[in-house]
């Protein structure tokens, strides 16, 4: 059998290039804030009246603010494999769009973590069905 | 004061895993407020309803769904959803009906019905509802963002998980003679470290359950209060802020924060600035209160709140809980009610609940769980979607 083909799990949010994956955001025109997931309408600085955006990639690393993890599967709409494996979730703070990103964790669980390391942004599999593997962007220890 | 509003009655529904419909532990929490006043239902003039989602449309419409039950009789109607604040969002659209001289007297009811387990989104593909993606995409159930507070804690402040399990402990211990708590027992140290992990560094029994209950208030104006009681209780504050540009803390339903490229952060964090708004409005400060009731929904998150309310400084929690400063007896106590953790989580009663636990506890009439000289209090909640709640309750 070839393999499935690999689809993002959610559309627009991230490049789907295994080698070089990126968030995709928005940045406004007017006053440079940027948001992820895109902000298109409407600036939401209240103090910006801007309407207009362009699509940015956000930086690859981060700064690891705080992790933990999941222990049980979570509820539905959440696609688990079975058996449900644990897996960590972490908050990355991102120094050039001072924003702080979730991502699941790849590779590491949360005895491999500390506040404070430096983490990449990979592509991994979130769920699969008969027709495709669905990707993710999930944060790696750097 | 201008603002001040008279609490006439305080009822509720006891918390459990009762599984009945809703609508009969807001009925019954509102006959026992009424009760408690000494009022007849056909006396209230205003109903505010605090909704649930989670048990249909009776559910959003949570303030005409308890007056029909109560038996309609013509009075006005209104039905507020805020999350975990919406009980703050009814009391405060009451408070405003009364200071604004629409009616005299109001009716203030929360209730729920919770599924088992985590609580989940609402059923649906919905690819763009923020609360339906952080299931789908990270699996971020509510102990999730838990677990990244109380981590942040330790990795801030140098706290423990013995810190995070000696709220428990305390609010165990709280809760243990409160009629309403679901949980009635006296918890160890040892059975909270040894609870299974659900979300690292947060054990089972750090994470409040979700319960069945039923909270409710009746509020007047201090006019028709002085006519009907002696000296009522009253609330001196609501406060039902958002947060400001740019939120730079990480909060539910969010896959970020805001970028703080652009604008000033803020002096005041949201958090903060909850508390903050109502000590204004009251004219008082944390220094006047004697006893607050926090949104345990972890135990990390309630060593949180004393930072927020300005029972101390940031990083000082830990030394206020280790002094036995916010247990009954102490200096300023936490939770007297029991707690989050003694009661679960009935979402739109639980900021009712909580102002039914200051009024009884500032009338003398918390029995054993009754901090002595209570005559200020102050609750502080957090709904996700950016919704501030804190009330002040006074003698």
């Amino acid at each position: 059998m070839p393999p499935k083909p690999r689809k993002p799990a959610i559309e627009g949010w991230f490049t789907m290039d295994p080698a070089k994956p990126r968030l995709l955001g928005t940045r406004c025109a007017k006053c440079d804030t940027v948001y992820f997931p895109k902000e298109a309408t409407f600036c939401r600085n209240p103090g910006c009246a801007g309407t207009e955006f362009t699509e940015t990639e956000l930086s690859p690393r981060g700064r690891l603010w705080s992790f933990t993890n999941n222990c049980y599967q979570p509820p539905e709409p959440y696609v688990s494999p079975d058996p449900f494996v644990p897996y960590a979730v972490a908050a990355v703070e991102l120094e050039a769009e001072k924003m702080v990103v979730l991502g699941q964790v790849d590779g590491a669980s949360v005895e491999q973590l500390e506040a404070g390391m430096q983490m990449e942004l990979v592509l991994a599999p979130l769920y699969e069905d008969a027709d495709a593997e669905y990707m993710v962007w999930k944060w790696r220890p750097a | 004061m201008a603002h001040e509003v008279a609490i006439l009655g305080a009822g509720m529904h006891p918390w459990g895993k009762w599984g009945r419909n809703f609508v009969e532990y807001g009925v019954a929490a509102a006959r026992a407020a009424l009760q408690d006043a000494g009022l007849d239902w056909k006396q209230v003039q205003f109903v505010a309803g605090a909704d649930t989602i989670r048990n249909g449309y009776p559910g959003f419409v949570a303030g005409a769904t308890f007056a029909q039950a109560l038996g309609w009789t013509g009075a006005q109607v209104t039905s507020t959803y805020g999350a975990c604040a919406s009980g703050a969002q009814a009391i405060g659209v009451a408070r405003a009906q009364i200071l604004a001289g629409l009616c005299d007297v109001a009716l203030v009811v929360g209730a729920d019905t919770t599924p088992k387990g985590f609580f989940a989104p609402q059923k649906g593909e919905r690819g763009t509802d923020p609360d339906w993606l952080r299931f789908r995409l990270l699996g971020a159930t509510n102990p999730i963002y838990f677990g990244l507070y109380a981590r942040r804690r330790m990795e801030a402040y140098g706290a423990t998980r013995e810190d995070f399990a000696q709220v428990k402990v305390k609010n165990s211990r709280h809760g243990l003679s409160n009629p309403n708590a679901r949980y009635r027992k006296a918890v160890t140290l040892e059975e909270v470290l040894k609870s299974p992990r659900v979300s690292d560094p947060l054990g089972l029994l750090d994470i409040c359950a979700t319960s069945d209950g039923g909270a409710a208030l009746v509020l007047s104006s201090l006019e028709f209060a002085r006519k009907h009681t002696a000296k009522p209780v009253k609330i001196a504050a609501v406060s039902t802020v958002t947060p400001r540009f740019p939120q730079t803390v990480i909060e539910m339903p969010n896959f970020s924060t805001d970028s703080a490229i652009s604008a000033r952060i803020p002096d005041t964090g949201f958090k903060d600035s909850i508390a903050k708004l109502a000590y204004e409005q009251a004219g008082l400060g944390p220094e006047d209160m004697q006893l607050a009731e926090v949104y345990d929904l972890s135990t990390a998150l309630e060593l949180d709140w004393y930072e927020n309310i300005g029972l101390c400084k940031p990083g000082e929690a830990e030394r206020l809980l280790r002094n036995g400063d916010t247990a009954i007896g102490g200096r300023i106590p936490v939770n007297p009610s029991g707690g989050l953790g003694c009661f679960g989580e009935a979402i739109p009663a639980q900021a009712i609940a909580q102002v039914c636990e200051l009024t009884w506890q500032i009338r003398g009439q918390a029995g054993e769980r009754q901090v002595q000289g209570a005559r200020a209090g102050v609750t502080a909640n957090q709904g996700l979607f950016g919704h501030g709640s804190s009330v002040i309750v006074k003698s």
